[in-house]
Formats: structure tokens, sequence, C-alpha cells
């Protein structure tokens, strides 16, 4: 079906749900696409069945998620807003006179969503990053945004002992659901060490909400006995089956394990991720510029109103920068603003949306180097240690494919297939340029991809796309 | 409470749950085996993004566990390898 917009919007997590709204409220027209059932993203994430309330004890925010639904279903009524669930975008293309986006609406049978429009507004959220270990392809290793979405959306516990490892303060509010769900947390192991806060304390103290927020989850789990250890990376996980136990051990300030903190852990689940990973492929696809921050985390650019460089795209959200929710509501308000405006709807976004931007990006700034790779998980690889996860490709044939002289992520996939299966390198293209050692040259060179989401090739076969360069090019 | 069939055994679940997660709360953790190894796999992102939870869904392999929606009626089924082997025969 093809919808034609002044402004789309995709995703429908923080950032694009207020993108939307604003931009709605502004006076444009507005169309929305999320791949997931229902508004809130991964964040916001809740049963479809539901009434659209969220549980006050898995979700934060829930004011500002019910003031956003509120007001987006207002504008559904009043023909302002489309909201359309379930579309995997997988192509973009982006013209002088505006965007044509194209979504597969998964079958059987399959369908094709296809919107054309003046203005497009990217808030595509982000994924969490993995980091290979022996055994991490176990049933049961999961993701902490997995474990997340399983008992938000869901309501489902994924087992009774859960053990959580990375960085970052999700780990926290993950451990506090699944504590109040019933559930046992072993631990929560975090790689950041305790005294990496003290040079950032001028940009939390410009940010007090987010203090309280952690000192709360720390509460919790202290009043549940969960102990929270930080300087503590998992170095392998064990089981036939499935997972059972974890070996972690205490590290060093470069990663490394320090000898005799080792220590085993039972757990039926275990929960990762170290930080985050920004979703790109629809950026990329119409030449938006990156940039890599001092760790090569890679962002688009935007300007001072959330355009990228390219003229018609605008991104909110993650992709500009890992910042958390609020931040990207924010962005996403200035962005639809800003969109309506551009398209001659009301004044230009306002300079009190932006100073609240500019203290939460200090603020994220700190998180982003203090929650990092803590670096140091090459060396515990060993040589039947799954890399790329689709293509069961072990450490050694990666170390084979650098030895001939594979020096980034494409050589690698080339020489050894690692990236090349369903999910495209999407959950090992950070750990194999970080092993390749070309992330420097090229920070950006795991996130490239042609489709944003696997398609059938028939609906590929049918789709007429030299029709991208604008609406009303009669495709 | 209404059920789909996993491997010929009823798997009950609530409206709004992905096949994916009422297998995780019937304490089903592997999904497929991969077609290399044969090692067991289960829902690794939960998101959409890994295509680790790849299974069968009424005879159709390649159906990610954490997307699709349970319905009841449902024949699902642990995918071996691609999934694809009739396709070699």
């Amino acid at each position: 079906m093809t919808w034609d917009a002044d402004v789309c919007v995709v995703g429908a997590g923080p950032a694009g749900l207020a993108a939307a709204v604003h931009a709605a409220e502004g006076g444009a027209s507005v169309t929305l696409l999320d791949s997931g059932a229902a508004l809130g993203g991964q964040y916001w994430r809740h049963p479809v069945s539901a009434d659209g309330a969220l549980d006050r004890d898995l979700h934060h925010d829930v004011e500002v998620f019910a003031g956003l639904s509120r007001r987006a279903a207002a504008l559904t009524d009043r023909g302002s807003l489309t909201y359309l669930p379930g579309q995997h975008v997988w192509t973009l293309s982006a013209g002088q006179d505006g965007c044509l986006i194209r979504a597969l609406v998964p079958g059987p049978p399959a369908a094709e969503t296809v919107v054309k429009a003046r203005l497009t507004i990217l808030a595509t959220g982000a994924m969490d990053r993995p980091l290979p270990f022996p055994g991490w392809d176990l049933p049961g290793v999961m993701t902490v945004g997995g474990l997340q979405s399983l008992l938000k959306g869901h309501g489902v516990l994924a087992g009774q002992r859960v053990l959580l490892a990375g960085t970052g303060p999700l780990l926290l509010s993950a451990a506090a659901g699944v504590v109040a769900r019933g559930g046992t947390v072993t631990g929560v192991l975090e790689s950041a060490r305790q005294r990496a806060w003290a040079r950032h304390l001028p940009a939390l103290a410009r940010v007090p909400e987010k203090l309280a927020e952690g000192a709360r989850y720390a509460a919790v789990l202290a009043r549940r006995g969960v102990t929270v250890r930080s300087g503590v990376m998992v170095t392998a996980a064990h089981g036939q089956d499935r997972v059972r136990s974890v070996s972690t051990a205490r590290i060093s300030r470069d990663g490394h394990a320090e000898p005799g903190r080792e220590r085993l852990y039972e757990a039926d689940v275990l929960a990762v991720g170290w930080g985050f990973i920004p979703r790109l492929e629809l950026h990329t696809a119409v030449g938006c510029e990156l940039s890599a921050d001092a760790h090569g985390d890679v962002a688009v650019t935007v300007d001072d109103d959330q355009f990228t460089s390219n003229p018609v795209v605008l991104a909110a959200g993650e992709p500009t920068g890992i910042g958390g929710a609020s931040l990207a509501v924010t962005e996403g308000q200035i962005a639809g603003i800003a969109a309506a405006h551009r398209l001659g709807h009301g004044a230009g976004p306002p300079a009190g949306l932006k100073d609240r931007r500019a203290r939460l990006r200090a603020f994220a700034a700190a998180l982003a180097s203090v929650y990092t790779d803590p670096g140091g998980w090459g060396e515990r690889l060993t040589d039947d240690t799954i890399i790329c996860r689709c293509e069961e490709v072990s450490y050694a044939e990666v170390r084979q494919a650098l030895e001939l002289g594979a020096g980034d992520v494409r050589t690698v996939k080339l020489l050894s297939r690692a990236g090349m299966g369903w999910c495209q390198g999407r959950i090992c293209g950070y750990a194999v340029a970080c092993l390749a050692g070309g992330r420097a040259a090229d920070p950006a060179a795991a996130l490239r991809m042609p489709l944003a989401a696997p398609l059938p090739l028939g609906l590929l076969a049918n789709a007429d796309l030299n029709a991208g360069t604008g609406p009303g090019d009669g495709s | 409470m209404p059920t789909f069939s996993f491997d010929g055994a009823p798997v009950p679940f609530t409206g709004g749950q992905s096949v994916g997660a009422a297998l995780i709360a019937a304490g089903v953790t592997s999904v497929r085996r991969t077609r290399r190894q044969g090692r067991p796999r289960g829902l690794f992102c939960g998101i959409g993004v890994c295509f680790d939870c790849l299974l069968r869904i009424d005879g159709a392999p390649n159906q990610r566990a954490c997307l699709v929606a349970a319905g009841p009626g449902l024949v699902v089924q642990t995918q071996d390898g691609t999934g694809q082997d009739d396709l070699g025969r």
C-alpha cells in the first residue's frame, strides 16, 4: 500500500513517538512506521493486548509515554497522524523533493508498504552491544535487551536464576525487573570500575534526576540481597544444551583478567550487554555523514535542528549518539518541531528544549566514557569460540583470515564468512572490527549493509527501485 | 489457555505473546540446531536482529520465534540446519 505524507517517521520508540507527535501537532501530516506491534519501541515495550498502560514496576517515565500516546491517539482521530505497526523498513531513498520509504510487512503472504514523504525522521534506536566469550552461543545466554523484552513485552521471566553482566545502568534496571517478577538474580557484574566516575561529577550534577534513579535501583537490589560487583567480566559460559554456570574474573583497568580473582556463578540465564550499537542502516543508505567519538563508537551527525547531512532526512535518539530515553524524547521533540517548521508550519524549536538537550548530552557523554567496552576480551577467546553466530565462524577461522592479511571487517568477511549470515554482521560486526584492528580507519565499516531488513526475493524483484528519487514520480 | 504445538507437545500462551516467549515460559530454551556443528540455539537478542531463534512454523522454516505472534493451533517445530533439507531431495 502507498501513503503520502509531509513527514515520515521511522521508529515509534521514545524519539520517534515524540517526533511524530510534535510534527503532527505543528501542522504536518505524518506517517509513523514501526516494526513493533505497539507504540513505545524497545524502551517502553509492553504487551499488545494490554490497554496501553505500562507496568510501573518495570518501566520508568511512564507518564511521558502515557502523555505522548494520548496525543498520538488524538492526532490519529483528527487524521493528521497515520500509525502503521509491524513495518520492517528495508530501504530509504532521498532526492531533492523528498523521500521514498519501503517497508516489508512479513507474511505469509508478505506485503509492502511504500511511503512518499517530503521529509523523513529516522528514529531507529539501538541494540545491545554483545562481546564474544567462550560459550556465548549456548541457549540461555541472551542480551540484556532480550531479557527485558521478554519481561516487558511478554510477561515472561527468561529463567529462575539470572546473572547479568556487561556495563551501564540498564544492568541495574533489568535486574530490578527480574526481582520484581519473582526471579532470583545471582549477581550483577559491571565491567566498569567504580572509580571511573570520579572525573565526571560536573556532568552528573546537572541531571540530579538520573542520580536519584540509580540510587533507587541500587536500594531495591540491596534489599533483596543482590550484590553489584564492579570491575568484573564474564570469561566463559558453561553447559551442554544450555548455560548452567558462568566463570568470571576481576579485570584490570585495560580489561586483563587478574589471576586469582576468578569466580564461578550458577545461572540458568546469563544476560549480557556492553552498551549499545545505534541502528544506522537507513542513515547509511542515504549517505548521511557519520562520525566516531573518542572510543570509536559511531553516530550520525546532526545539526542544531536534528537535520543530518542529507537535507531531507532528520535523525533523533540513539543513532545521533547513545544517550538514553530522556535525551531521545528531547531530540524527537526538536526534530518534529523542526520538520514542521521547515515545511512552513509554526516556529522553530524553542531554546529551552535545546538547553535541555545540551544538558542531557553532557550526561550521556560522561556515561559513554565510563560504561564502555572494557577491552581485554580478545585474549580470552579460545580457538573454538564462535565469533559469527550465524555462520558458526570460530575464532581460529577469524585469526586465520587475519594471518592471511585481512585488516578490516570486510576482508575478514570475504575470507572467513564472518558477518555473511542472516544478521549481516549486526551481532558480530563490532567484535570482528575490533579483532581486525581496522576500526580506527573506518569505524562505520561494520554498519554498511545494502538492505536494512531481510526480504523475500519476489518482493525485491517486483520493487521499482528506480522510482526512488522522490514523490510524484509515479512508482 | 490457548495452545500451539512444539515438536508435538502443547505449549500454552497468553494474548500478545510471541512463539519464543511462550516457549521460554514453557521451559524450552533451544529452538534449533545449527547447520555446521549441530549446536543448540535459543533466543539471543529477543528483538528480531540476530536470527538465532529461527524455527519452523506451519511448515515454513526460518521464522523468528521472537517476532511471530503465538496463535492457537500453530504447528511449531525445532529447525535442523537450514530447515530446507527437503530442497535437496
